[in-house]
């Protein structure tokens, strides 16, 4: 069991990782981490509540994240979401991170601290 | 609590909308007081469906049905329909083009996680005609 509890905010201060709309979006619990780019393995396979890491930065992340609820997505290796999927990620409250390390890196450093 | 319904109309050449009607299902069965599991499963099993709409078809009407012992979803498109449903249904069957693959769709996982989030799923097509997916979320045995 882990006593502290590790949340989107600590992906930032913590791990580096470039929020993209923390400032305008609620901080959420980080309850695991998961890897994946097939938009629909994803939906029927991510877990509620995790750090959702993936290269894939388009629209369709954002209905995917919002559907299964993840508590974010990081984009990772560094792929970055134009404006466009920014405002619609602010719009369903979806958060988003960004980070310049591959996808078993930027995984591995969360699931680490998931571990404390 | 009463008999509910609710349709909504897919586009069927907007990838960047498609998923607006699962979300808005979603608001709304949240409003209801459903359990959250319930909502969660009812909104991926649609959204998959919607998807399916804008990448297999071109559009269609959702009708929703919500009652004391379910909620119904009914995709109907008239599109170019599917050949043959049980190849359809396994795990990493597509025929999804390369335009739909490079957006992350293509995995040929959506039908079979819309059988996996409802408690009942029927597939009608006809090549040439159109596809109606039928899928139960069962509401009663939570
Ligand atoms: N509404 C539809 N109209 C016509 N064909 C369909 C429809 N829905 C599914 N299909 C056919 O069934 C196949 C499997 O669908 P499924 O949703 O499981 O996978 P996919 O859409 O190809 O990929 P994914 O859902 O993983 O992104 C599709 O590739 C397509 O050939
Ligand atoms: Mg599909």
């Amino acid at each position: 069991m882990s006593a502290a509890r590790f949340s989107t905010e600590d992906l930032a201060a913590s791990l580096g990782f470039t929020p993209l709309n923390q400032a305008r979006l609620p901080a959420r619990e980080i309850t695991s981490v998961y890897c994946g780019d097939l938009l629909s393995h994803v939906m029927g396979t991510a877990p509620e509540g995790s750090a959702w890491v993936t290269v894939m930065n388009n629209i369709n992340v954002i209905a995917v994240a919002s559907l299964a609820e993840v508590a974010c997505v990081i984009m990772a290796a560094g792929s970055r979401p134009n404006e466009d999927v920014i405002a619609r990620a602010d719009e369903q409250g979806v958060l988003l991170f960004s980070g310049a390390g591959q996808i078993f890196e930027t995984a591995f450093q969360v699931h680490e601290k998931l571990q404390l | 609590m009463p008999k509910l319904h609710f349709r909504y109309e897919v586009d069927g050449d907007d990838f960047t909308r498609a998923g607006e009607a699962s979300s808005k299902l979603k608001q709304s069965l949240k409003q209801l007081g459903l359990s959250p599991q319930l909502v969660r499963r009812a909104a991926i099993a649609m959204y998959e469906g919607e998807i399916n709409m804008v990448a297999h078809a071109d559009g269609g009407v959702i009708d929703v049905d919500i009652d004391t012992v379910a909620i119904t979803i009914v995709m109907k498109d008239t599109g170019k329909g599917i050949e043959d449903i049980g190849q359809a249904m396994k795990e990493g069957f597509s025929t999804a083009s390369e335009e739909v693959r490079q957006m992350g769709f293509g995995a040929g996982m959506g039908l079979p996680n819309m059988k996996k989030h409802s408690d009942y799923m029927k597939v009608d097509s006809e090549v040439g005609v159109g596809t109606t997916v039928t899928m139960k979320i069962s509401i009663a045995d939570e």
